[in-house]
């Protein structure tokens, strides 16, 4: 209002139109099922009937070869990082003290990484093939936050010729 | 030009309020569905275009998402319309007229209107700096151009449900419809306004749903399927947005993608239009020029189901089966986008 | 791939991270406006015009085009909207050339844009959905895995990353357009910036912009009586793949590859660093060069890095093969047109127009971009001769 009072006439240069929608989001069918059973401190996968390959979260249709996927399964909560970054920056919503690492954690006997935390030891010291579990929250909700972090289990590396195929 | 047909439609029952599934799970089974129907595997594809609108879906890069249901591997070549998807079987159509080795495309189309309130959501593709903070809602610009027409003397409140009354008793014989129904005239006045002068039969129902159409050139499409509903004409224009700039009783673009498309060529047996209410299929029928002869809306149109950003693509499709079937020679099929029919795409349809 | 065609004009706003000065419509209008005065055209010559942008959260208008039609001069005309995430600019000179390609229009405007000041990027590009995971490390945090896995596969050395981002943004200098300008940016400032991302630093990646370009494609016909020099376009291709599969190759595509094998067949380009003059390639972090290096085919995988390290991809060094001769998406990254910028500095180079960042005798360059995960990749191939 002030501008348009201005007997000097100053440009409009921004205005401000605040804008809300409200979404309900539908999770899906196979999300429904994942987040169900991460409630219960499972994590589920599925396996393509065509190209063999486990998925994590389990999928209603492979992206892949656009076939229904078969039925969901539990799956390992303990894997190995295949690749990770180090996280040193605040940026919107994100709630996490700096520095963390963000990485993708393959879990054992499946073929697609979930992306996660690992926590529990010196940020400098996560390394690719390096062995995680998952720490999961005393009180779980059907949330992926159910799982804490992973942290290192201590066991020697993978070595990289065995997951990277999966890079 | 090389000619290209639709030889396969599939669609997703229309529903009120999906909420088992997500859009790419919605989606999966009719592109598979389509696919069959062509007879064609996912690697026969050359083409795949999709159209859909992120404000819609709530979330940036929604179309990223849906691509998870076809299946991209080995990778494709693709495209995406922040549009409705009838934008996107024209740009398959261009895709096909400039590159003889794209023999197929497959298109695509999703809305999950139930996840949010459509009435609000469209009102943020109005001009943000004098529009959108009035928040006129997509209603009540309709109803403007309703009171326009009424005002010209050019329809009445009875002819607005008599299009709502036709559309619900065609989609009794669609099996995908979420609305239908024997209702009078008088019956349907009786009912409350929404907007003055409209009503609830005059508007679109909110509709969740995916729709897949297959397009194939020359040979390919004859050897693929007995009667390919052939693309004979194809255009889109638009007009400006401001709705105080135009004459509201008039949709100048459609008219001229009508003539464009050559829809006066021949007669039209059936044409499907994408009025979403109805004062919209009044102006419609003039700005094309269809006959009192020419069926309009055999799905039911728009009011029995709005799968939006896969409505436009939807009305190709119903188009397309009839005349694969052997129900019609020659059709329209029209889609639109953009308040009171602001951008208009027509196309004609033939079996020979 | 149909009829020749050519891109005889091009326009250009200045890059800057806050553009007061204009509305999207002053911003659209302005590269347009060039474009024409380049092509020594009207509004009404233009048959058709089709535009691209990535996600509308960022200007927070649904499908903006739509109230823009008057300012695009489209009343009564088609105008045609593409959204393929940060490729979206090359797609939309892609889709621009095959509505000339196809015979349906002779004369076709195309305009890539993004207004990213008016919204949180952050948010607009990955707000929290509810069910999905959350991402936890924002954009660059999608990517720094991918760099980290190149990094160790390739056994690249820490500084490779630095000279890129230093080379671009010295190349930058020489482009009047280009956001960021630092002539006495060092190499030890970029090594001294914050590590964001590790391993990617804050001086490895891209700016944030606001900007719009636009380019006028028209028919052999009319390509041939331009008054303005044609880059004629030898080849267009893209690939898109799901953002996440099992066993997919994230660090060099096959999506990437295989449209790169496509559109170098188009143009008949059988050794790509032999056969382009120069390249104008999507590097938002800076070890990407390296990593498209070798999925572009520049270099053998594992070896790109190496191309990088002997100047051979810098104009400064006398290069044999200058990528990235405008600055490039590490000095000017307005999401939606940063792709229809690499396609009109490849196709600038070949008409002899780049000014002070022009590579000598250029005849035939590489425009490129992706989007998404590492999945969507559009590329084009233009020349100074007729195909």
């Amino acid at each position: 209002m002030s501008e348009a009072q201005s007997t000097e006439k100053k440009p409009v240069t921004y205005i401000n139109t605040p804008v809300a929608v409200k979404y309900d989001y539908t999770a899906g069918k196979a999300t429904s099922d994942f987040m169900r059973a991460v409630a219960q401190g499972k994590i589920l996968g599925n396996r393509c009937p065509q190209c063999n390959r486990v998925y994590v979260p389990n999928f209603l249709v492979c992206v892949q070869c656009a076939v229904p996927m078969g039925e969901p399964f539990e799956v390992p909560d303990s894997g190995i990082v295949l690749t990770f970054c180090i996280v040193n920056i605040k940026f919107y919503d994100q709630v996490l003290e700096v520095p963390y690492v963000s990485a993708y954690v393959l879990l054992d006997g499946t073929d697609l990484p979930l992306m996660h935390l690992v926590q529990e030891c010196n940020v400098n010291d996560v390394r690719m093939g390096m062995r995680v579990k998952a720490v999961w929250k005393e009180e779980l909700s059907p949330s992926l936050e159910s799982i804490r972090y992973f942290k290192p289990t201590g066991e020697p590396d993978a070595a990289l010729e065995t997951f990277k195929e999966y890079l | 030009m090389r000619d290209i047909a639709i030889i396969a439609f599939a669609q997703s029952a229309n529903k009120r309020n999906e909420q088992i599934y997500n859009e790419a799970e919605i989606l999966a089974p009719v592109a598979r569905e389509a696919l069959q129907k062509a007879g064609l595997k996912k690697e026969e594809i050359d083409f795949t275009c999709s159209g859909s609108s992120d404000y819609l879906a709530g979330q940036p890069f929604s179309f990223v998402i849906a691509l998870n249901a076809i299946g991209a591997w080995p990778p494709i070549q693709e495209s995406h319309v922040e549009a409705d998807a009838a934008w996107a079987l024209y740009e398959c159509w261009i895709a096909m007229q400039a590159d003889e080795s794209i023999n197929t495309s497959l298109v695509y189309g999703f809305g999950k209107q139930s996840m949010g309130s459509p009435r609000d959501v469209m009102n943020i593709l109005n001009d943000p700096y004098v529009e959108t903070p009035l928040w006129c809602d997509t209603i009540s610009m309709a109803a403007l151009q309703g009171r326009a027409l009424i005002d010209a003397g050019l329809a009445t409140e009875r002819d607005f449900a008599a299009v709502a009354a036709r559309n619900l008793k065609h989609a009794k014989s669609n099996p995908k419809a979420q609305c239908k129904g024997d209702f009078t005239v008088d019956e349907l006045l009786r009912s409350p306004t929404l907007a003055s002068p409209l009503r609830k039969h005059d508007c679109p129902p909110i509709t969740d749903g995916a729709c897949v159409v297959i397009l194939a050139a020359g040979d390919t499409a004859k050897k693929l399927c007995k009667r390919p509903a052939w693309i004979r004409g194809i255009d889109h224009r638009i007009d400006v947005q401001a709705i105080g700039r135009r004459d509201l009783t008039r949709a100048p673009s459609a008219q001229i993608a009508a003539e464009k498309a050559g829809v006066g060529a021949g007669k039209v047996d059936i044409a499907e239009l994408h009025a979403l209410f109805t004062p919209q299929d009044i102006i419609l029928r003039k700005e094309l020029g269809l006959a009192s002869d020419c069926v309009i809306n055999p799905s039911g149109g728009v009011h029995q189901g709005n799968p939006m950003m896969g409505t436009g693509l939807v009305r190709f499709g119903e188009v397309a089966d009839r005349i694969i079937r052997g129900e019609a020679n020659r059709g329209v099929a029209h889609a639109t986008q953009g308040p009171c029919l602001q951008q208009n795409m027509v196309a004609v349809l033939e079996g020979k | 791939m149909g009829r020749r065609c050519a891109v005889i004009g091009i326009g250009q706003t200045k890059y800057m991270d806050r553009n007061l000065a204009v509305s999207h419509r002053g911003l659209i209008r302005d590269a347009a406006n060039k474009a024409l005065a380049d092509a020594k055209m009207t509004w009404q010559d233009i048959d058709c015009i089709v535009i691209g942008k990535a996600p509308d959260t960022i200007e927070g208008v649904m499908m903006p085009e739509l109230y823009l039609a008057d300012a695009l001069g489209a009343q009564g005309k088609p105008l045609f909207r593409v959204h393929t995430a940060g490729s979206v600019g090359g797609s939309t000179a892609i889709v621009g050339t095959k509505m000339v390609a196809s015979g349906v229009h002779d004369r076709v405007l195309v305009i890539g844009w993004q207004k990213q000041s008016e919204s949180q990027a952050t948010w607009a590009l990955s707000p929290r959905i509810p069910f999905q995971p959350p991402l936890t490390a924002g954009a660059g945090g999608f990517f720094a895995p991918h760099v980290r896995a190149y990094i160790r596969q390739s056994n690249a050395p820490d500084h490779i990353g630095i000279k890129v981002a230093y080379k671009d943004r010295k190349h930058a200098l020489k482009n009047p357009y280009a956001h960021l300008h630092q002539p006495d940016l060092t190499l030890e400032a970029i090594k001294n910036s914050p590590m964001l991302w590790d391993p990617i630093r804050f001086g490895e990646t891209c700016p944030s912009s606001d900007g719009a370009c636009a380019m006028v494609i028209v028919s052999e016909k009319y390509a041939d009586r331009s008054a303005s020099p044609p880059a004629w376009i030898h080849g267009t291709a893209w690939r898109s793949e799901p953002t996440i599969m099992a066993g997919r190759d994230q660090v060099n595509p096959l999506g990437g590859r295989e449209c790169a094998k496509d559109v170098y067949r188009q143009a008949g380009v059988t050794n790509p660093r032999k056969d382009f003059d120069c390249a104008e390639i999507y590097v938002p972090f800076s070890w990407f060069e390296p990593m498209w290096l070798e999925n572009l085919g520049f270099a053998e995988r594992g070896e790109g890095w190496k191309l990088t390290d002997k100047g051979a991809t810098s104009l400064d060094e006398g290069g044999d093969i200058p990528w990235n001769c405008s600055g490039g998406v590490l000095s000017s990254n307005p999401i939606g047109a940063s792709g229809t910028i690499r396609f009109a500095e490849a196709a600038m180079q070949v008409r002899g127009t780049a000014g002070e960042h022009q590579v000598e005798g250029a005849k035939l360059a590489l425009g490129h971009a992706y989007g998404g995960g590492s999945q969507f990749f559009a590329m084009w191939v233009v020349g100074s001769k007729k195909p």
